[in-house]
C-alpha cells in the first residue's frame, strides 16, 4: 500500500478501543526507529527536544531539491515560479492549520527561538519603555526568558513573573496584582518543556487585553500535541517550530496580528524584506516579506507542507488523545517506581507528554547513559530553564517525552530499565 | 568487557560512588577550592590540610554523577600522604588520561585507570576532570601564596580544562 492510502485510510492509523494510534503502522513511516541503539530496539522518548522524520517529510524536502530547487520571490524563470508556489503553499497551510489566520500574518523563521527574538527586537525595541513591565512566568523556556531579561535590563523595564504552584501549574491567586495597567506585556509558554503543564492561554490572553497589554504564546510543545487556534485563544503573538512536530530542522513560525507586524519595524535588514532601496532610504516590503529577508530554508519550508499533510491526517484531536491514553499509563507505572519523583501536574487533562522526574540517589545524567545503554533515548538536564530547576530545587532532571509513534513497549521499555538501573547503581 | 556501559561503571567507580572516601570535614584547610560543572550542575568542594608540604588530610564534598563522585572520592584516596609536587603529577598525568593525550598511566596509579571509561562519553569526560581541576586550581592558588583566598574553576574554563 502506498503512505497516501495507508494514510488515507484512517481505519489503520486510529485503534477503534480507546482511541489509541495505531503504533505499529505508524512506526512504518519512521525508517529511524527501525534501528537497534546499543543492541536495543530504539525506544525514542525525547520527542520533547525533537521529533523524528515520516518518510514522506523526508522525500519532499529530497524532492525539492531534486526536482524544483531554485530561489524564491525573485526569479522570473520556471524552477522559481514553482519554488516560490511551494514555499507560499506551506505559509497558506500553516495559516489554516493554527485556526485559520490571513496568510500574512505567517513569518517563517528559522525556529521559536528566532521568532521570539524577532518580537523582542522589533516589538519590544519599539514599544517597551522605562518603567514599564513585562510579565513571564517561572516555567518559561530559555527561549522566553532570555529575549525578555535583556530588553527589560536595557529599556529599564521591569520583570515580572508569574509563580508556580508546588504541582506544576501557573499559580494565579495574584494575577492581578502581577498583570497591571503598566504590563505592556505578557510572555507565556501554551505548554512547559518540563513540567507538561498546559497554562491556561485564553484566560491569560483576555486578562492580559483588559490591562491594555500584549501576549506572546511560546508555542513550541503545544503546536505539535494539541489542536492549536490562535484566534480562538485571542493571542497576539504566537511562536512554534516545525522540527518538533515531525518536521525539518531550521523552520519556525512567527504569527503575529496584523496590525502588530505592520507597525513594527523589520528584524533582519538585507535582500527579499524591501521595497526601493537608495543609497539614501528604504521602504520596507509588506507583509510578511518585511521579516523574511535573506534566502530562508526554502526545501525544509516546502517540506514543512507535507508535515502538516501528515499530522492532518492522523488528526490532531487523535494525537492529543493518544498521548492522554499513554501520559496516564506513564505516569501510573512511573509512580510505582520506588523512590522516582515526577515533576509537574500528575492530572492528564492538564498537561502533556513530557515527563520529567528524578531519583534520589541516581543523577539525572547517569539515569540517561543508563537508559542509552538499553537503547532508550531520553533527555538530561536543566532543558533550558535553570531558573525552573532552581524553584523545584533540582539541578537537573531526566525527562522522557512522548509523541506519535511512542505506545505502552516503549513506556514498558522505560519502567523496566528504570528499575535495572537501581539494582545496577546498588540504590 | 563488551558493554561499554560496564567500562565507564566499573565496580571500583561504583564502589567509590556509592562510599565515597574524605567525606570526613577537616578542621586545618590550607588549601580551600570549589569547582562546578555547569552543564551537569556537578558541585565540589575541596579542602586540604597540608603539613610539611604534605597533604596531611583532604576533605571532598561532591555532588554530581556517579563519574564527577568517585573521580573525587578517587582523588581524595590518592593525594593523602603525597608532596605537593606528587599531587601536581597526579593531577597532571589524570587530566591528560582523560583528555586521551596519554593512554597508560603509572602503575601506582592503576585504580584511576578505571576513570578511562569515560572516553567513550566525551559529554562525561568534564565529569571526571572536575575533582582533578578543582586540585589544581587550589594548589596553583596556594603556591601562590594565596592560601587565605578559596580557589574556584567551572570545568567550562577551556583554559583551564
Amino acid at each position: 500500500m502506498t503512505m497516501e492510502a495507508k494514510l488515507n485510510n484512517k481505519e489503520t492509523i486510529v485503534k477503534d478501543n480507546k482511541g489509541v494510534l495505531n503504533t505499529n503502522q505508524i512506526r512504518t513511516d519512521f525508517p529511524i526507529l527501525n534501528q537497534p541503539i546499543n543492541n536495543h530496539r530504539l525506544v525514542y522518548l525525547d520527542n520533547a527536544a525533537t521529533t523524528q522524520k515520516p518518510q514522506s517529510v523526508i522525500d519532499a524536502q529530497n524532492e525539492f531539491y531534486l526536482t524544483i530547487n531554485a530561489n524564491i520571490h525573485r526569479g522570473l524563470h520556471t524552477l522559481a515560479e514553482k519554488a516560490t508556489n511551494a514555499y507560499e503553499k506551506t505559509r497558506e497551510h500553516v495559516a489554516r492549520f493554527i485556526g485559520g489566520v490571513k496568510t500574512e500574518e505567517i513569518i517563517f523563521t528559522n525556529g521559536t527561538t528566532e521568532a521570539i527574538n524577532m518580537v523582542a527586537y522589533t516589538w519590544g525595541e519599539k514599544n517597551i519603555n522605562e518603567g514599564d513591565e513585562i510579565v513571564i512566568t517561572e516555567m518559561e523556556h530559555h527561549a522566553n526568558l532570555v529575549p525578555w531579561v535583556i530588553l527589560a535590563k536595557k529599556k529599564k523595564a521591569i520583570l515580572k513573573r508569574i509563580p508556580i504552584t508546588p504541582s506544576g501549574y501557573l499559580n494565579l491567586t495574584e494575577i492581578e496584582d502581577i498583570i497591571s495597567s503598566k504590563t505592556k506585556l505578557l510572555a507565556v509558554s501554551h505548554m512547559s518543556n518540563v513540567l507538561g503543564t498546559i497554562n491556561p492561554i485564553a484566560d491569560l490572553t483576555k486578562l492580559a487585553h483588559e490591562k491594555g497589554a500584549v501576549i506572546l504564546v511560546d508555542g513550541a510543545q503545544a503546536v505539535p500535541h494539541l489542536p492549536v487556534d490562535v484566534k480562538e485563544l485571542g493571542v497576539d503573538f504566537y511562536a512554534f517550530s516545525a522540527h518538533k512536530m515531525l518536521g525539518p530542522t531550521g523552520v519556525g513560525v512567527l504569527y503575529g496580528k496584523k496590525e502588530l507586524l505592520e507597525a513594527m519595524p523589520p528584524f533582519n535588514m538585507g535582500g527579499e524584506m524591501i521595497d526601493t532601496v537608495t543609497f539614501d532610504d528604504i521602504t520596507w516590503a509588506e507583509l510578511p516579506h518585511k521579516f523574511e529577508a535573506g534566502t530562508p530554508n526554502i526545501a525544509g519550508v516546502v517540506a514543512f507542507d507535507e508535515t502538516l499533510h501528515y499530522l492532518e491526517k492522523i488528526g490532531m484531536e487523535n494525537i492529543r488523545q493518544h498521548e492522554i491514553t499513554l501520559l496516564d499509563y506513564a505516569l501510573k507505572q512511573l509512580t510505582r517506581i520506588e523512590g522516582l519523583e515526577i515533576q509537574g501536574p500528575l492530572e492528564v487533562t492538564n498537561r502533556g507528554g513530557a515527563i520529567s522526574f528524578t531519583d534520589p540517589e541516581i543523577h539525572p545524567h547517569d539515569i540517561s547513559t543508563f537508559l542509552d545503554s538499553r537503547g532508550i533515548a531520553i533527555r538530561a538536564g536543566h532543558h533550558c530553564a535553570q531558573p525552573l530547576m532552581k524553584i523545584l530545587q533540582k539541578v537537573a532532571t531526566a525527562r522522557a517525552s512522548l509523541y506519535i509513534y511512542n505506545d505502552r513497549d516503549d513506556i514498558d521499555a522505560l519502567v523496566e530499565a528504570l528499575k535495572e538501573m537501581r539494582r545496577y547503581f546498588g540504590v | 568487557m563488551s558493554d561499554p556501559l560496564d567500562d565507564m561503571y566499573r565496580e571500583v567507580i561504583l564502589d567509590h560512588y556509592r562510599s565515597p572516601r574524605g567525606k570526613k570535614p577537616i578542621k586545618k584547610k590550607d588549601i580551600e577550592s570549589e569547582g562546578k560543572n555547569p552543564l551537569c550542575g556537578d558541585e565540589i568542594e575541596m579542602e586540604l590540610d597540608m603539613d610539611n608540604n604534605k597533604v596531611k588530610d583532604v576533605h571532598v564534598n561532591c555532588h554530581g554523577c556517579a563519574i564527577s563522585v568517585a573521580s573525587g572520592s578517587m582523588l581524595a584516596e590518592y593525594i593523602k600522604g603525597k608532596s605537593l609536587d606528587e599531587v601536581k603529577k597526579i593531577g597532571d598525568v589524570v587530566k591528560k588520561m582523560l583528555k586521551g593525550e596519554v593512554d597508560n598511566i603509572p602503575d601506582d596509579l592503576s585504580d584511576l585507570d578505571a576513570l578511562k571509561g569515560v572516553r567513550n562519553y566525551p559529554v562525561r569526560i568534564k565529569c571526571a576532570l572536575l575533582a582533578w581541576m578543582t586540585l589544581i586550581e587550589g594548589v596553583k592558588n596556594y603556591e601562590k601564596g594565596k592560601n587565605h583566598q578559596k580557589a574556584s574553576i567551572s570545568t567550562e574554563d577551556k583554559e583551564k580544562q
